[in-house]
């Protein structure tokens, strides 16, 4: 699960990202194309400044440089209309876990301080992070799968900082980056299934283990390196030399659609052999929802994939997909915490997770 | 149940992670998860691409390995040995630097060692160009190879016209450095193309 936060209680928050919590980013509504599998599409960029030293070798200065110079450049990109700019140094510990369960900032940016920067555009589409592992992290976002319209987006900014800022590429190794795992396009594209029946069907394994064997990466719900919660698989590209943006876009693509394939003979495979103990486990998921006094973090990604397999399944009586990943996003302990305006432990935590979940399926199952 | 770090504590906090097709589960709680939880997850990732370094250090160059760590990078001063720890590297020079080297590393995490994809804006439509006149230079070679002497005057005709489009373009672009590039790569692969030709 997420890092907990340290700070004082009652800190001032930072008005612009308080200010997100009246939204939810537009990737995350749940009304993209494949919505009921695939919650989000992610794309980003990895890019560096000709002749500088990268983050993780640099010293203050000229990391001050970098930052100054890619935020005076994101001024001219269209695409990132009524972008917000914010200094990652600025932000509490609670601030940049909010952002982070938002998608906008990586770990390493997170647990990082001098001269680390975030633009990003109003509807949270698009962002650029500055002085992560590399200079320039690009990065797009759309809710359900849209591959090619979140490389474009993202190759957009890419084009528009490209055109005053100079970038560190060479003919032989393409984009250079800090990690040789990212040499050539930069490019990591990554989708967040759901896979639930595969799961349950205990084919789960196998079928990841083909997924690795052609080259493409799983994590869990936060990327690089954490854990895998509530059935929700991110599957991504590894190859960034060699290949061109476009196959390795449709070479994920494929093996996406081949993923979302097998988990509809898996759920067929369970409505056939175990119809009511999936209904069950659905209608009990609900039950839990609507009636629990103390939810943890995670006991909500469990429900909440439990619940979307119902939706997938056509089932009777359950929330819409859209409210389902609301409350994914805000049950978050970050989210809740700014909701709340002030830190909170995990059992006060709890206690206010389950009214926000109570209060908005109430709205949901209503109407 | 009680934490698995400092066994005290409540374990509030569940980290499972899949890894190739192992699953691994740690309970903690959420001081242990802070001081070593996802900060460590993070690691792992980083990690296993450091000793995936090592591994090509040692087993590529077993003899030479001490001697290779040695080499360092003229711009930022980071040693090949330094790289070998972190995966990381300190400047865009650091690719020239360790050029054969990472060759070797980018061909085992890639299998590639030739940027196929995008260029940066105006470069772009050269670096097209550049690519477009490699790759029928590469064609022509094996197209002499195979004997096959028809195909190889078409691809050589081909050539020409890409050629001189690349040289227009890059004359009333005023780019002396770009037509001098492409100028380069097209005598490189003349040279590679040569001795073949009269074998
Ligand atoms: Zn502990
Ligand atoms: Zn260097």
């Amino acid at each position: 699960m997420v890092g907990e936060n340290n700070a004082g209680k009652g800190m001032p928050m930072n008005l612009p990202v308080s200010d997100m919590l009246r939204t939810s980013g537009k990737w995350f509504a749940g009304d993209g194309p494949w919505s009921d599998g695939i919650l989000s599409t992610r794309v980003r960029l990895a890019r560096n400044l000709k002749g500088m030293r990268f983050p993780g070798r640099a010293l203050a200065e000229e990391l001050s440089n970098v930052l100054h110079r890619v935020e005076s450049a994101s001024l001219g990109v269209t695409a990132l209309e009524g972008r917000q700019l914010l200094q990652i140094e600025g932000l509490s510990v609670l601030e940049r876990q909010f952002l982070l369960e938002r998608h906008l900032i990586s770990y390493d940016l997170a647990s990082s301080g001098d001269q680390c920067g975030l633009v990003f555009a109003a509807d949270e589409n698009v962002g650029v992070m500055i002085n992560e592992e590399d200079h320039i992290r690009i990065q797009a976002l759309r809710p359900g799968f849209q591959l090619d319209e979140c490389y474009q987006a993202a190759s957009d900014v890419d084009d528009q900082l490209g055109s005053s800022l100079e970038y560190a590429f060479s003919d032989d190794f393409g984009y250079l980056t800090a990690c040789p795992t990212n040499v050539g396009t930069g490019l990591r594209a990554s989708v967040l299934v759901h896979l639930p029946a595969l799961v349950l069907t205990r084919k789960i394994k196998k079928v990841l283990t083909g997924v690795n064997q052609v080259g493409l990466a799983v994590r869990g719900f936060y990327g690089e390196g954490t854990d895998v919660l509530g059935n929700f698989f991110q599957i991504s590209n590894q190859i960034t030399l060699g290949e061109k943006e476009s196959q390795a876009l449709l070479n994920l693509e494929r093996v996406v659609r081949q993923l979302l394939d097998y988990e509809e003979k898996a759920r067929d495979v369970l409505m056939k052999d175990a119809r009511e103990q999936i209904e069950d486990k659905v209608m009990r998921a609900l039950g839990v929802f609507t009636h629990a006094h103390l939810l943890t973090s995670e006991e909500v990604i469990g429900l909440s994939s439990a619940i979307r397999l119902g939706i997938t399944l056509s089932m009777e009586g359950l929330p819409r997909t859209g409210i389902i990943n609301e409350i994914l996003l805000y049950a978050q302990p970050g989210h809740m915490q700014m909701m709340a305006g002030t830190e909170m432990s995990s059992e006060e935590r709890n206690i206010r997770r389950s009214e926000f979940i109570r209060g908005r399926l109430k709205d949901d199952l209503a109407a | 149940m009680k934490c698995q770090n400092c066994h005290v504590a409540e374990a509030t906090v569940h980290v499972k992670e899949v890894k190739n097709d192992k699953v691994t589960e740690l309970h903690l709680c959420e001081k242990c998860a802070r001081e070593k939880g996802f900060h460590s997850m993070m690691e792992i990732g980083k990690l296993s691409i450091a000793s995936q370094m090592v591994w090509m250090a040692e087993n590529l160059y077993p003899e030479g390995s001490h001697r290779v760590g040695q080499v360092q990078c003229t711009e930022c001063g980071l040693k090949y040995s330094e790289f070998l720890k972190t995966g990381r590297l300190g400047c865009p020079s650091c690719y020239g630097a360790f050029g054969a080297q990472l060759k070797q590393v980018m061909r085992r995490i890639h299998g590639s060692v030739r940027h196929v994809g995008k260029a940066p804006g105006k470069n772009g439509a050269q670096f097209e160009r550049r690519r477009q006149i490699q790759k029928l230079h590469e064609d022509l070679e094996l197209a002499i190879e195979r004997e096959e002497y028809e195909k190889a005057a078409v691809i050589r005709d081909e050539i020409r016209k890409v050629e001189s489009t690349a040289a227009d373009a890059a004359a009333s672009d005023q780019s002396a450095t770009a037509t001098a590039t492409s100028a380069e790569v097209a005598d490189d692969s003349e040279h590679r193309a040569g001795p073949r030709r009269q074998s």
